[in-house]
């Protein structure tokens, strides 16, 4: 029945319609009460959010997991004479990043309500921002795309430079910096590949044979975009300042979907249109992916400012996710999509707890903390609960990507799930060590006396996601049920491009 | 019933652990040993079953991971060795949480404690009862953070949560090995699935593994990272130093985890895995080695330590050596029967230790007490009981060994050493060798112990002497059902686990292993035939032994035969000997030990400073971490990537950009702007193309 419905234009535009409304909304209440319009905004926001969310659930219950192809595909003439088309639709890959996405958005609404300053436009920049998360994860048509995906940093860049802390420029401007260059490089491959392809069509394309030679330079093209994004070792540093300087809920954000959106882009592109320089750089993106999780997490035991570690962190765990797309067998890709969802929980929980302390006391050194425990007994467990996740305790959803990666990594090469096994001995040193720090001792900062547990919003929020995180933790099938029948396509297809080439490219990929 | 067993205690851990504000710390405790104590009914009728009825099965609950070929069920496998293991687990727990409610009396946080208890309770026997690899980690996995919290339980000292920091790291070393393991099964066999895995072996021996560029027999590769994690969680050399600093915890939960449960889930991987153990010759003899080398080490440190609860730490290291060289022997139910005896003896030095500490107010160093005997009767004569279990008292040779639960188990282990030394096995003299020496050792601190705290004089505060007391039944009553364990569970149990009963006891769980053909305290007209009989067969091949096995049984062997007499004599010997010693510096010259220590020589400090192993690792690991975190940090990303990428650009950049950073957005507008001019390019680009 939903194939008749545009539901993906549905769940992509209507958070632009909030954030239309909540911009009317301002300008019909200019000069009237304030509290009321933040109010007003809040609850649009809030309100569009939950739809888009029980749409996108919809979207996940009629999709048709048996089905590798693409679904509720919407093809509509945009610059029809240039083969231009807005084309969406969604397949296992991306279907679950939809609703990710989906249902993040309210967590981070609710996690704002605190904000004082521009609420309206705060809370329209998030809608936005959904909009275009959304549309990159729908969008199968180049041009839509990457208008879609750069785009998404617009908003992004307004809400570290606006409602950011006190160094938002020089974050800002490094994340200009590192993502200009990016967008630049994948640019210029896109443009050689309508070129080549004589289309911009996704689907299309990923049918289209680029020549081998021409694939290795397409592939680093989307390289230097992607590698940015999510992020990769050794262009990673832009993300702790991001995360340090932004709010809370962008930084939820950021790590929960912003980083996705490079792995997806490996899996949407780099992997299925070019397999061949896929296979040839495999070995390259191991070692970063190696470097990526050892040099991160030891760089992170030594932060002091908790969002920073936390940041570091998040390069380590998208350090697994690169290892298992790479690694191009079933478990690797599965691994490293269920990786992606459950970070998404996890480290968007992480940055909620940091939000809690940082709202109470205005401060993200670890060294202020000590104690917390005493006044803070829920947001304790809380905390604890998502600090063992991130460090991929069993039970948790942290493990289940970790290690269906860390196997198909090993069946490719031994040394590389050593290497990443290496890094999970690292991230229980520095997780237990800042959760000791700030939770556990004596209090002996006076300042943390008035401390009050967790809100009802707060508590909401986490509850939420724990559940989430300990019934992945159990139960696994759900989501790789969903996404298998397009990553066996897909790798099916890289490895027939593979077979039918020379010799020598294949044995790269055994390698 | 099996359900019960394991989720019983889960249940009544969430709920004693979310519901406590509500329904109290008396009823999470009443609920928490209500839920142990019916598993451990439950596990005892488990166990005849399974090991008398026959009743081997699996039962599997949910899919857990279905990626592929890669399958994962949440099951519980029942089988004699997984049925010991639950009784063992949930009858130490049930008594554990009895002496809780005496012990932690007074504690605030009660309902905390009961419910990590019963969580820890949970994990292990998700672990012991696991069907696969990936379950067996997880409970693997989660013992180590149950023991975690339960180590840091009194969270606001420094030293309890470096502590257990220190034990999940470690832990998480050999976790990093197990984990290894477990993906190289999975690359080598297709299945992590025990029981397909073990079908495939033969086909799989002579499989190689490259890694790193060498060639690898995949079995032993396997079977060597396995042990890894067994070395972690067994707090084997090397991965040891945990252990001792896991003491920080309450005394009940050393009584649990660090003696009677967790510290074995090694001991129960190999015996689990032996299959594989059985065609890795290589990784055994490293076991041996490793094994043997921990008993004597851990012995050793045992001697000059002054923390009675360290002392018995050390010990508990010290015997899980024992268990370990006997697995590399392959003497697989062996171990498992000194498992199961030192599971009771251990557990019940651990809690008379804690009566100790609890009547004298947390008073855990030795050289602050003595001669309390006639303070804590009851505690005194239940510690000479465990001690004289763990030293293994007993008589040899007559109505074929008869004596203390250790006596048993780990004499037997020395002795079977023995039998493996003669016929060549690897490092079977040396641990028969070593065995020997530490048993010594064994007797000596464990007599040092009971000296120092019972006898002698008092030397501690007057004040705490006044107010000692012993402690109420709640706690002595688990101590005494502890003490019949360790007085009657060796004689009851032997001929089960190790004698002629051992082969229908076990099924296929476990190798009844050759000795059990001998039958122990049976007289019988056998010669020694141990050189021939024995050595046709190879231990390495299950089904070779049983054939032999009952072929001879003909021969109606009998125990004191099969080993040179002095072999069986000499580990009581030297027990006597240890005592003797003890005595003569503890009673006989009590100021002997002082001047000793005074003269502070090198090996003294040497055994006090546990072979300085703690101080060599803060330097390599501890401070080389932090320094390669700080190298990383401030020059890897700050200065090269940073200061060669994006600052250095910036410096450049940020003077013409100073008009626009001082405007809010500016760089905002500024990518926009960089984005417009990319999708016109684009659209000129697509243009002309389409015009083309």
């Amino acid at each position: 029945m939903l194939d008749q419905l545009p539901i993906l234009s549905a769940i992509t535009f209507l958070p632009t319609l909030g954030a239309v409304a909540i911009l009317i909304l301002r300008a019909i209440m200019r000069g009237e009460d304030a509290a009321l319009l933040d109010r007003n905004a809040k609850g649009v926001a809030l309100f569009v959010t939950l739809v888009v969310f029980a749409l996108a659930a919809l979207l996940v219950v009629e999709f048709d997991a048996c089905q590798p192809g693409y679904q509720f595909v919407e093809n509509a003439g945009w610059l029809g004479d240039l083969g231009i088309s807005y084309k969406m639709g969604v397949d296992g890959l991306s279907v679950l990043f939809v609703l990710l996405t989906a249902f993040l958005m309210p967590i981070c609404i609710l996690s704002s309500w605190k904000i004082e300053k521009r609420v309206a436009d705060y809370m329209a920049a998030f809608l936005i921002l959904e909009t275009l998360v959304i549309g990159v994860f729908c969008a199968l048509d180049l041009v839509l795309f990457y208008i879609f995906f750069e785009g998404s940093l617009i908003p992004m860049f307004l809400i570290i430079g606006v409602w950011g802390g006190q160094n938002r420029i020089y974050a800002a401007f490094k994340f200009f910096l590192y993502t200009f260059l990016g967008s630049v490089l994948m640019l210029a491959a896109m443009i050689v590949m309508f070129i080549q392809a004589g289309t911009t069509d996704i689907e299309a394309m990923q049918q289209f044979a680029f020549a081998e030679s021409l694939q290795t330079w397409l592939w680093l093209g989307f390289f230097a975009s992607f590698a940015v994004k999510m992020p990769m070792w050794p262009v990673h540093t832009w993300l702790p300042d991001a995360h340090v300087q932004a709010p809370t809920a962008g930084s939820v954000i950021l790590a929960g979907i912003l980083l996705k959106l490079g792995g997806y882009g490996f899996l949407r592109f780099s992997l299925p249109m070019f397999p061949d320089a896929s296979a040839f750089f495999a070995p390259m993106v191991f070692v970063l992916s190696i470097i990526a999780i050892v040099y991160t997490s030891i760089v992170a035991f030594r932060q002091t400012d908790i969002k920073k570690l936390i940041a570091y962190s998040s390069v380590a765990h998208m350090g697994f996710v690169t290892m298992g797309l790479f690694a191009m067998n079933e478990l690797g890709v599965q691994g490293a999509i269920f990786q992606m969802i459950s970070h998404g929980f996890i480290s968007g929980a992480l940055f909620l707890c940091v939000g809690v302390i940082y709202d109470r006391f205005h401060t993200r050194d670890i060294a202020f903390y000590g104690g917390l425990v005493h006044k803070m007994p829920v947001f304790a467990v809380f905390f604890g609960l998502f600090a063992m996740a991130n460090v991929g305790l069993p039970g948790t959803s942290g493990f289940v990507g970790e290690i269906m990666t860390m196997m198909g990594a090993f069946q490719v090469d031994p040394r590389v799930a050593f290497g990443a096994a290496l890094g999970v001995i690292f991230s229980a040193v520095y997780m237990l060590t800042v959760y000791k720090k700030v939770v556990f001792g004596q209090m002996t900062n006076e300042k943390l006396e008035g401390a009050t547990d967790l809100g009802r919003r707060e508590w909401i929020n986490l509850s939420v996601l724990a559940a989430l995180t300990l019934y992945f933790g159990f139960i696994t099938t759900p989501i790789t049920d969903t996404t298998k029948a397009s990553v066996d396509a897909l790798i099916q297809q890289y490895q027939a491009a593979l077979v039918t080439d020379v010799e020598p490219a294949a044995g790269e990929a055994e390698g | 019933m099996a359900y019960l067993v394991v989720f019983a205690p889960l249940i009544a851990s969430i709920i004693a652990g979310l519901f406590q504000k509500q329904i109290g710390d008396r009823a999470a405790q009443i609920i928490t040993t209500g839920a142990t104590i019916s598993a451990a009914l439950a596990s005892v009728y488990l166990l005849i079953d399974v090991a008398y009825g026959g009743n081997a099965r699996t039962i599997d609950i949910v899919s857990w991971m279905a990626v592929g070929q890669f399958e994962v069920n949440w099951a519980i496998r029942l089988d004699t060795l997984s049925a010991v293991m639950l009784v063992v687990i949930t009858s130490v727990s049930s008594l554990v949480h009895v002496y809780s409610w005496g012990y932690m009396a007074d504690d605030p946080h009660r309902a905390r404690f009961f419910s990590y208890l019963s969580l820890f309770t949970f994990a292990m026997l998700a672990l012991v009862t696991a069907d696969n690899f990936i379950q067996m980690f997880f409970g693997w996995e989660g013992v180590g953070l149950a023991s975690y919290l339960l180590i840091g339980f009194y969270y606001k000292k420094e030293s309890a949560n470096a502590a257990a920091i220190k034990a999940f790291v470690t832990n998480r070393v050999g976790d990093f090995g197990f984990a290894l393991g477990i993906m190289a099964t999975f690359a080598v066999f297709g299945t992590v699935k025990f029981d397909e895995v073990f079908a495939q072996i033969p086909e799989m021996s002579g499989e190689i593994l490259t890694v790193f560029g060498m060639n690898f027999q995949a079995l032993e590769l396997i079977a060597f990272l396995l042990f890894i994690g067994a070395m972690g969680k067994s707090a084997q050399f090397f991965l040891h130093v945990w252990l001792p600093d896991a003491m920080e915890g309450p005394t009940p939960v050393s009584a649990l985890i660090h003696a009677a449960t967790m510290v074995t889930a090694g001991v129960f991987l190999v015996c689990r895995c032996f299959p594989i153990y059985e065609v890795a010759p290589d990784t055994s003899a490293f076991i041996t080695f490793i094994g043997a080398v921990t008993a004597l080490f851990a012995a050793t440190v045992g001697l000059a330590q002054n923390d009675i609860k360290r002392v018995i730490a050390y010990s508990t290291c010290s015997q899980l050596g024992y268990m370990f060289f006997a697995a590399g022997l392959g003497l697989y139910s062996a171990a498992m029967f000194h498992l199961f005896t030192h599971a009771f003896f251990k557990a019940l030095l651990f809690l008379g230790a804690g009566s100790v500490i609890h009547g004298l107010h947390h008073e855990q160093d030795m050289r602050n007490m003595g001669g309390i005997y006639k303070l804590l009767p009851a505690t005194w004569i239940l510690m000479i009981i465990g001690t004289l279990a763990l030293t293994g008292v007993g008589l040899p040779i007559v109505l074929g060994g008869l004596g203390f639960a250790g006596f048993y188990s780990k004499d037997m282990i020395i002795e079977e050493a023995f039998a493996m030394g003669t016929e060549g096995v690897t490092f079977g003299m040396f641990a028969f060798w070593i065995g020997i020496t530490a048993a010594a050792l064994t007797s000596f601190y464990s007599w040092r112990l009971i000296f120092m705290t019972f006898h002698g004089k008092f030397r501690g505060k007057e004040e705490t002497l006044k107010h000692a007391h012993e402690s109420p039944p709640v706690m002595l009553v688990p101590l005494v059902l502890l003490a019949i364990g360790a007085l009657f569970a060796g004689g009851v149990f032997k001929s089960d686990f190790v004698a002629k009963g051992a082969q229908s006891f076990w099924g296929e769980s476990l190798p009844a292993g050759a000795y059990s053909d001998y039958k122990y305290g049976d007289y019988g007209s056998g010669d020694y035939t141990s050189g021939d009989s024995y050595g046709e067969e190879d231990h390495a091949d299950e089904s070779h032994s049983e054939e032999a096995g009952y072929g001879d049984e003909a021969h109606g062997d009998d125990h004191s035969e099969r080993h040179p007499t002095w072999v069986l004599v000499l580990p009581v010997v030297v027990s006597a000997g240890g005592f003797i010693l003890a005595w003569y510096f503890y009673m006989a010259n009590p100021h002997l030990p002082g001047r000793i220590a005074a003269t502070n020589g090198p090996l003294l400090r040497f055994l006090q400073n546990k072979w300085y192993f703690d101080e060599i690792y803060d330097f390599i690991f501890v401070r080389g971490t932090r320094a390669l975190g700080d190298l990383f940090w401030k020059v890897g990303d700050e200065r090269i990537i940073d200061g060669g990428g994006p600052n250095g650009i910036a410096a450049t950049v940020m003077a013409g950009a100073r008009r626009l950073a001082r405007m809010q957005s500016g760089f905002v507008y500024h990518y926009a702007f960089v984005m417009l001019i990319g999708v016109v390019v684009l659209a000129l680009v697509l243009i002309a193309g389409a015009g083309v």
